[in-house]
């Protein structure tokens, strides 16, 4: 079982906002959505190499929660790390970190999940693993 | 096409129509083997005459000269300053007066017009100009300046000829610092395209200016002043005015001098005669544009020139194309008042019936001339309000569709009679694209807007006259297509900006919930959130950090810097209008110097400092702020700098305070948020070294007061700001202002500047001036009490950051480790300064120590 880490009270972050923080040397962005759900995803903007995700304006795109990154305007799901919106590049998917909220304070796992490929049907034998 | 070849070609004159032939030339025949030499005697490459009153509203030769790119092309030769001297038909060659022999196969002479000028005694006293070349009215300026200074005040101006560019000099006089009189033979202004009732409107229309008309008066003789140059000018009612500076624009005669002399066929009333092809009685020898007489007349407008270009080169190439007489309109520019008219403008077609309408309260005049059974137009004639003369003109000789009157009727009475024009109906004369050209550029081209088909056709690329028309023909195939012109800001509002800023005004709300809640969907994304922002901020709803406003700024926004590269930001205060005490500049250097910021001047007359940590960026602030220096908002959609030229204080030139009137601007408007940001910039003469008309609002000052130009722009698509106010006194020149931002912040789109809202404005310029300055809609009041109300609320942001922990949070490096800072972040020292390292680079994360790094080469 991997460790929850504290990083902050739920107060100190703003709803609808981003703060950077730093996971075991590893810099994160944590979000605090309308419903304080929080959510963490790498803080390196994969397309700039500034640190600076967490500075995105939060928003939604259908019945996704998106975070749009401050230098190039790329769009990713917030949750998964999904990258939506290219803005004409080649797509490249965040980084994200279980989150949650105990005790009034924010925690999160320092376990980097990639996003699941989405296979396509037929296209190799290992669909459905 | 057949595979004729041009061979070497030499063109004689280096006017406009030359240069569409040069274009046009290299445009049809890529490949082509052949060889061009463009001979003009002026000192410069040729350039827009057309629009050379330009000049006196601050448009520099340069920006007059017409674009460059058939000269970069390696078989083409552009000489200038040289003058063919003879034609030598027998050998083939043409020879210059510096000696140049250049051999050809195909001769284009494009030698224009002179100026004509009568034999009245005294035209050569010095004083004296023509209104023709750049020459003409460069003297102009200069004349005026230097004998102004030499009198000891202000010149009296005289124009002898009351037509279209006799009207131009007199306007030019004016904003020279003369006053001015115009001298016509004829008994009315503009007595070749104006009938007597356009004629009397536009004399009243033209003495409301200050100019003093003198009509059915010739002038008889020039006195000298007792030290030589011109000084009174005797009238033929035996009057005599007083004429310290004289413009002759009495007309224009052919420049067949060398065709003459070579024995070419000379038309009756001058002009090198040509037939449908343009080629002249020499079957390698062609004429185009006012040089040439076609059908024993020769023309006085760029467009019958330019479609002459465009035959000649088809004829080269083995084509078939001929150029027939095409319908000349004229119109009135560069005076600030609307005069045009086309077609049967006497009604001298048997049977034409003419109906006209003439309001003196809106100072109006419009005629229409159809045919006996009052179903096609023969002509239009318009003065005060030209509106209908680019809708119509392109419906001459073709059925009107109806009622004449109804055209004519006061507006408020149902709108015009819509038109659908036929596919082969020119639309833009001066580039030559029919609407169904225009309709394919959008149905088969993909183009989506008006600038697309500017782009892809040229249409309302010359003149401009034709983009009213131009737009409604572009929508309306839009509309035809199934395209629905969306409006959408994004998936979660359905309008555009304007709409929505509407709403949120009517409505009251005052929070980004309020706002998405009534009017949108989901919870808004990257692009409304900072549009909301933006409309709650220029509605005066408090501080952009303030409570749930916060949320939706944009990261600049949100922490009032603005962000680079790397992820640091820039620092840049406030400089009103560029002025700086050595106080408030030794506080840059040394906080620059503490932090390790890159410091350099910004185009907008401030001092930037880039590299400062969001976490820096309050410890930064609390030094600026307590130095004197306040936000600069160089992060915002909002106002950001005025720039202005030295001024009276310390210029020679300047005729008023141009850095006061900066400062009092950027103190008014600073921190207003608008759609995008905007810019502005206040010049003390005419000369214009703050570069105003360049700026969303450009000031520049008079002899009487101040000219107010709204809607330029530089960047990547360069415009003037347009004329929109003259003369106006401090007062005048705020309301003026007040009211164009404060109606650009309500009805422009998301992100839209000023330069296209203006451009895009229905009506243009002159509709514009009746909302902002005769405020025909009645919202003056309202547009001054918004601004007002800004001008009252007004805090310095970060001022007001400072002085609230709340607002300082955001400010934190990391929230679990607020005393680290962004380790990846890597300098290395370029020309004495920091600036972000490239992989590789020698680096460290401290500015103040990468400052001092040896650069490795």
């Amino acid at each position: 079982m991997t460790a929850w880490i504290d990083v902050c009270a739920l107060e100190d972050l703003v709803p609808e906002r981003g703060a950077a923080a730093l996971l075991e040397g590893t810099q994160i962005a944590v979000f605090r959505l309308l419903d304080d759900e929080v959510v963490a995803v790498q803080q390196k903007d994969p397309f700039s190499g500034a640190n600076v995700l967490s500075r995105g304006l939060v928003g939604s795109a259908g019945d996704r929660t998106i975070v749009s990154s401050p230098m190039y305007k790329q769009v990713w799901d917030v949750r998964t790390g999904e990258c939506l919106d290219a803005a004409g590049k080649t797509p490249q998917d965040l980084a994200s970190y279980p989150a949650r909220v105990a005790d009034g304070r924010v925690e999160v796992q320092a376990v980097a999940r990639v996003v699941e490929p989405v296979a396509e049907p037929g296209a190799d034998d290992e669909v459905g693993r | 096409m057949s595979t004729q070849t041009p061979g070497r070609v030499v063109v004689v004159g280096g006017g406009m129509v030359a240069h569409k032939f040069a274009d046009e030339l290299c445009r049809t025949s890529p490949d082509g083997d052949w060889t061009l030499t463009v001979i003009g005697d002026e000192p410069s490459a040729p350039y827009d005459r057309v629009h050379l009153s330009e000049y006196f509203d601050g448009r520099s030769p340069e920006a007059l000269v017409m674009d460059q790119t058939p000269w970069s092309d390696p078989r083409v030769t552009l000489v200038i300053g040289d003058a063919v001297d003879r034609l030598d038909l027998d050998q083939r060659a043409v020879v210059t007066r510096s000696g140049r022999v250049e051999p050809y196969d195909n001769l284009v002479l494009a030698t224009g017009s002179w100026a004509w000028t009568p034999r009245t005694e005294g035209t050569d006293l010095p004083g004296v100009f023509s209104y023709r070349t750049m020459a003409d009215v460069v003297g102009l300026r200069e004349w005026i300046a230097l004998r102004s200074e030499k009198l000891g005040r202000p010149l009296s101006g005289a124009v002898v000829g009351g037509g279209v560019l006799g009207l131009e000099a007199a306007a030019a006089l004016q904003k020279l610092g003369a006053s001015a009189t115009v001298v016509e033979f004829a008994d009315r202004l503009m007595n070749v395209q104006l009938d007597a009732g356009g004629g009397e409107a536009l004399r009243v229309l033209i003495t409301d200016m200050g100019i003093d008309v003198r009509t059915a008066t010739g002038a008889t003789r020039l006195g000298p002043a007792g030290d030589g140059p011109v000084a009174t000018m005797d009238l033929s009612d035996g009057s005599t005015i007083p004429a310290d500076v004289v413009v002759f624009s009495t007309g224009i005669r052919p420049r067949d001098r060398l065709a003459r002399e070579s024995g070419l066929a000379i038309g009756d009333r001058g002009g090198v005669v040509v037939g449908p092809t343009c080629r002249t009685s020499d079957t390698a020898v062609w004429a185009i544009g006012e040089c040439a007489s076609f059908e024993n007349e020769a023309t006085g407008l760029v467009a019958p020139g330019n479609a002459m270009a465009e035959v000649v080169v088809d004829q080269l190439f083995g084509g078939r194309k001929t150029y027939e007489r095409f319908p000349e309109g004229t119109k009135l520019k560069g005076v600030g008042i609307d005069a045009a008219s086309f077609g049967d403008i006497f009604a001298l077609t048997p049977g034409a019936l003419e109906v006209s309408f003439s309001d003196p309260v809106a100072k109006t005049y419009k005629k229409l001339v159809v045919s006996d059974d009052a179903q096609t137009l023969l002509g239009g004639v318009f003065v005060g309000d030209i509106a209908l003369y680019s809708s119509l003109r392109p419906l001459l000789d073709r059925p009107l569709g109806a009622d004449p009157s109804a055209f004519l009727a006061p507006e408020g009475g149902g709108g015009l009679p819509s038109v659908d024009l036929p596919d082969d109906v020119v639309v833009c004369s001066c580039a030559n694209v029919t609407a169904g050209t225009v309709r394919d550029a959008v149905t088969h081209q993909g183009c989506m807007n008006v600038g697309d088909v500017k782009a892809c056709t040229k249409a309302g690329t010359v003149c401009g006259s034709c983009v009213p028309l131009l737009t409604k023909i572009v929508n309306t195939t839009l509309e035809k297509n199934g395209i629905a012109v969306s409006r959408a800001m994004c998936e979660h509002f359905e309008m555009g900006r304007a709409e929505l800023f509407e709403l949120v005004r009517h409505e009251g709300l005052r929070t980004f919930t309020e706002v998405i809640g009534a009017h949108g969907t989901g919870r808004g994304c990257a692009v409304c959130k900072p549009v909301v922002a933006s409309i709650l901020s220029s509605l005066g709803f408090g501080h952009v950090l303030e409570r749930e406003h916060a949320a939706i700024q944009d990261t600049n926004d949100h922490v009032l810097a603005n962000m680079q590269k790397d992820g640091t930001y820039s620092v840049v205060p406030r400089v009103p209008g560029g002025e700086i005490t050595p106080e408030r500049l030794m506080v840059l250097g040394e906080v620059a110097q503490e932090f390790g910021l890159h410091t350099r001047i910004t185009g907008a007359q401030r001092i930037a400092m880039f590299g400062a940590r969001i976490d820096q960026l309050p410890d930064i602030w609390k030094r600026l702020v307590d130095a004197g220096f306040e936000s600069g908002q160089a992060y915002g959609k909002s106002l950001r700098a005025v720039k202005s030229c030295v001024g009276q204080a310390w210029c020679r030139f300047g005729v008023q305070d141009s850095v006061g009137m900066a400062v009092k601007i950027e103190m008014r408007y600073r921190g207003l948020r608008s759609p995008h940001k905007f810019k502005i910039g206040v010049s003390g003469c005419a000369r214009e070294c703050a570069e105003a008309r360049g700026k969303d609002v450009g000031v520049i000052a008079t002899e009487k007061g101040w000219n107010v130009y709204v809607g330029g722009n530089g960047g990547f698509t360069p415009r003037h700001a347009d004329l929109l106010a003259e003369d106006l006194d401090d007062d005048g020149l705020i309301r003026v202002i007040d009211r164009f931002l404060a109606f650009y912040i309500r009805s422009a789109d998301r992100l839209q500047r000023t330069a296209p809202w203006v451009a895009e404005y229905p009506g243009g310029i002159p509709e514009l001036r009746k909302v902002l300055v005769d405020d025909v809609l009645g919202i003056g009041a309202e547009l001054d009490a918004s601004m007002a109300e800004h001008v009252e609320s007004y805090e310095d942001e970060w001022r007001a950051t400072l002085d609230d922990p709340e607002k300082l949070r955001r400010f934190v490096s990391f929230v679990n480790a607020p005393d680290q800072h962004d380790p990846d972040l890597a300098y290395t020292s370029e020309r004495g300064q920091v600036r972000p390292a490239r992989p590789g680079e020698k680096a460290d994360n401290n500015p103040v120590i990468a400052r001092h790094l040896e650069v490795r080469k």
